[in-house]
C-alpha cells in the first residue's frame, strides 16, 4: 500500500503525459503535430476541437489503437508502448461509434471485457456497474435488440468493467437523449469523486463548460491551448455592453474614442467591449460621456462570452497569433 | 501472461460455436456422411482396394482432413474478421493482451472446434464403414497439429481480409482444390509419374498422407517428411502473425 506521503507525490505527477507525439497516417495526412500534454490525476479534462482535429487519434494513441509516428506516452507511470500491459490495464475507453457484439448478451459482453483486461471475475462489481447505468434489467438481453442510447450505456459498462483509473469518453453524448446524458454526467462526477481521471471529447461545449476542470483545444493536429476552465474563460472571455439607441448614429463621436466602441444594426446599436479581467470596466464613465454628448438609449444589456465563443475565436484565429 | 484475457477470448469464441451449432457442427457432419454413403458405400463397393485397404476406409482420413482444414480456416478467419468488420476490435487493441495471448484465444478456440468436429466425423464414419486406427497417438497428434496450423492460417486470412469475399476466396479457390488434389480420394501413386512429382508441391498431400499412415500404416510420402512439412507451415504462419502484430499491418493504423 502506498503511504500517504507517496500519495501526495503521486498527485503531483501527471497521470497521463504525452511528449512530442506526432501521427502521420499512411496516406500522408498529419493528424497530430508535436503534441505535449499532461493530464492531472483525478481531473475531468475536456478535449475540444472541430471534426478531424485529431481528438480521436490522440485518444487512440494513448489507448493503443493507433501507433504514434513518434513521441512517447506515459499512462499512470507506464510507457504505453514498452510497458503496454500495465498502461492499458489502467485505461477504460468508450469509443465514439456504437461498436457492439450484436449477438452477445449484455452480461456476457461486460464479463468478456473484464476478463480481456486481465481481471478475475467479480459479479458484484459488474452488477454495480449495470445498476448504475440502469442496465441491470437488460443484462440477459441480446445487444442487437437494444436502442442506440442503451448500446451507449453498454459501451460505458464495458469500459468500467475492469475498474480503470483512467476513463476516456470519446463524444459520449453524440446521439444520446437527455435522460442518459444526465445519468452519464452524474456517473462521471461519482467516478471522479472516487479518484478516476476522466478525459472526454464533446461537441456540446456547454457540457465541457459545465463538467470540466481543465480544457484543451486542438485544431488541425495542434494543441493550441490547455488551461484551467475558469482561467481560460477569464483570460479569453470578453464582456460586452450593448446599448439600443433612441436615434441612430452614423459615426461614433471623436470624444468617445477612449472606449472600444462599435456601431451595429445601421447605427441603431452601440456595442462596448471590455476585458472581463479589468477592475475598472469604464461603464460608468462611458454612460456619463454619452450623456454629455447627448446620446440617449432606450435599453442596455451586458453579456459575457461563453466557452463556445472562446472556442470559435481560438479555432478561427490566424495561425501564430498568441493566446 | 494474461490468463483471464485468453480465457475471455476463448469462451467468447466457443460461445459463438454453440450459438450456431447447426451451421458449425451439424452441417459438416451431414455433408461428410453423404460422402461416405456415395463414395464409401455406393461407388466404393465397385472400386478395387488401394494399398490393400477397402476404398470406403481409404477415404476416411482424407475426408476428416478435408473438414479439418475447411473448418479450422473458416472458424479462425471468421473469429477475427467479425470484430474487424463490426468495429469491436477497438477493445482487443486497447486491451493488455499480447499477440501470443490473442492467438491462444482465437486459434485455440478454432482448433478445439475443428478437433471436436474431426472426432465427430470419425465416429459418424464408423456407422458406414469399418476401419481401424493403427497408431492412435499419432492420429491425435496429426489431428491437433493440423487443426492448430490451419486455424493459424485461417487467422491470417481473417486479418488480411477486408471484405466477406476475400474471407471466402482463399478457402474456396485455394484450399478446396488443394485438398481434392491432395490425395483425399486417391493414392498419389495412382497418378502418372509427372503428376506424382508436381503433386509434391501441394502441402495437403503431406497432411493426408501422414494422417492416413496413422490409420493404416501405409503412406504416399515418408511420415517424417509429413510431420516436418506440417511443422514448417506452422512456423511460417507463426512468423507471419508475429510480424502482423509487430507492425500493426491491417489492424493498427
Amino acid at each position: 500500500m502506498p503511504t500517504s506521503a507517496s500519495m501526495t507525490i503521486d498527485n503531483a505527477v501527471p497521470i497521463i503525459s504525452l511528449r512530442g507525439v506526432n501521427k502521420t497516417y499512411a496516406g500522408g495526412f498529419q493528424a497530430l503535430k508535436n503534441v505535449d500534454l499532461d493530464i492531472k490525476r483525478g481531473e475531468i479534462f475536456a478535449l475540444l476541437g472541430p471534426n478531424g482535429a485529431g481528438k480521436t487519434t490522440l485518444i487512440g494513441i494513448v489507448c493503443g489503437i493507433v501507433n504514434a509516428s513518434s513521441g512517447t506516452v506515459i499512462a499512470d507511470g507506464h510507457d504505453t508502448v514498452r510497458d503496454y500491459r500495465a498502461a492499458r490495464a489502467t485505461i477504460g475507453l468508450v469509443p465514439q461509434e456504437l461498436h457492439t457484439d450484436a449477438f452477445e448478451s449484455v452480461w456476457a459482453t461486460i464479463a468478456f471485457s473484464r476478463g480481456l483486461f486481465g481481471k478475475p471475475p467479480n459479479p458484484a462489481h459488474l452488477e454495480k456497474v449495470l445498476r448504475d447505468l440502469s442496465l441491470w434489467d437488460k443484462r440477459g438481453v441480446k445487444i442487437m435488440t437494444l436502442s442506440g442510447g442503451m448500446k451507449r450505456r453498454v459501451l460505458i459498462a464495458k469500459a468500467l468493467a475492469h475498474e480503470p483509473s483512467i476513463l476516456f469518453l470519446d463524444e459520449p453524448s453524440a446521439g444520446v437523449d437527455v435522460d442518459l446524458r444526465h445519468d452519464m454526467w452524474r456517473m462521471v462526477r461519482e467516478l471522479r469523486e472516487n479518484g478516476t481521471t476522466i478525459i472526454l471529447t464533446t461537441h456540446y461545449i456547454e457540457e465541457a463548460e459545465d463538467m470540466a476542470d481543465r480544457i484543451g483545444v486542438i485544431n488541425k493536429g495542434e494543441l493550441i491551448v490547455v488551461e484551467d476552465k475558469d482561467v481560460l474563460m477569464r483570460k479569453l472571455g470578453k464582456k460586452q455592453l450593448t446599448l439600443t439607441l433612441r436615434q441612430p448614429m452614423t459615426s461614433i463621436p471623436v470624444g468617445l474614442s477612449a472606449w472600444s466602441l462599435a456601431l451595429r444594426d445601421d447605427g441603431d446599436t452601440l456595442v462596448y467591449s471590455f476585458d472581463s479581467q479589468e477592475e475598472e470596466t469604464g461603464i460608468a464613465e462611458l454612460l456619463r460621456a454619452l450623456g454629455e454628448h447627448g446620446i440617449e438609449f432606450k435599453d442596455l444589456r451586458s453579456s459575457e462570452s461563453s466557452l463556445e465563443d472562446i472556442f470559435v475565436s481560438l479555432v478561427h484565429r490566424p495561425k501564430g497569433a498568441m493566446v | 501472461m494474461n490468463i483471464y484475457g485468453i480465457r475471455a477470448i476463448y469462451r467468447f469464441e466457443m460461445a459463438r460455436t454453440f450459438r450456431t451449432l447447426a451451421q458449425s457442427v451439424a452441417a459438416p457432419v451431414l455433408t461428410t456422411s453423404l460422402y461416405f454413403i456415395v463414395f464409401g458405400k455406393a461407388i466404393g463397393s465397385r472400386m478395387g482396394d488401394i494399398d490393400s485397404i477397402a476404398y470406403g476406409a481409404f477415404i476416411i482420413p482424407g475426408l476428416v482432413m478435408l473438414n479439418l482444414l475447411n473448418e479450422s480456416i473458416s472458424n479462425a478467419s471468421f473469429g477475427i474478421y467479425m470484430p474487424k468488420w463490426a468495429g469491436t476490435i477497438y477493445e482487443l487493441l486497447s486491451a493488455p493482451v499480447s499477440w501470443v495471448e490473442v492467438l491462444f484465444g482465437y486459434v485455440g478456440a478454432a482448433a478445439t472446434k475443428s478437433v471436436i468436429l474431426g472426432l465427430l466425423i470419425l465416429s459418424t464414419a464408423r456407422l458406414f464403414v469399418p476401419y481401424e486406427i493403427a497408431h492412435p497417438v499419432w492420429m491425435i497428434g496429426f489431428l491437433l497439429l493440423t487443426a492448430v496450423t490451419f486455424s493459424l492460417f485461417g487467422f491470417i486470412i481473417g486479418l488480411w481480409a477486408d471484405s466477406f469475399q476475400k474471407l471466402q476466396v482463399v478457402p474456396m479457390l485455394v484450399v478446396t482444390p488443394l485438398t481434392f488434389l491432395g490425395g483425399a480420394f486417391y493414392s498419389i501413386n495412382m497418378l502418372p509419374p509427372l503428376w506424382q512429382k508436381i503433386t509434391l508441391f501441394n502441402p495437403v498431400v503431406y497432411l493426408i498422407s501422414g494422417f492416413r499412415w496413422s490409420f493404416y500404416g501405409v503412406a504416399d510420402v515418408n511420415v517424417a517428411t509429413s510431420i516436418a512439412m506440417t511443422f514448417g507451415f506452422l512456423i511460417i504462419c507463426l512468423t507471419f502473425v508475429w510480424w502482423v502484430f509487430k507492425t500493426g499491418y491491417k489492424i493498427r493504423s
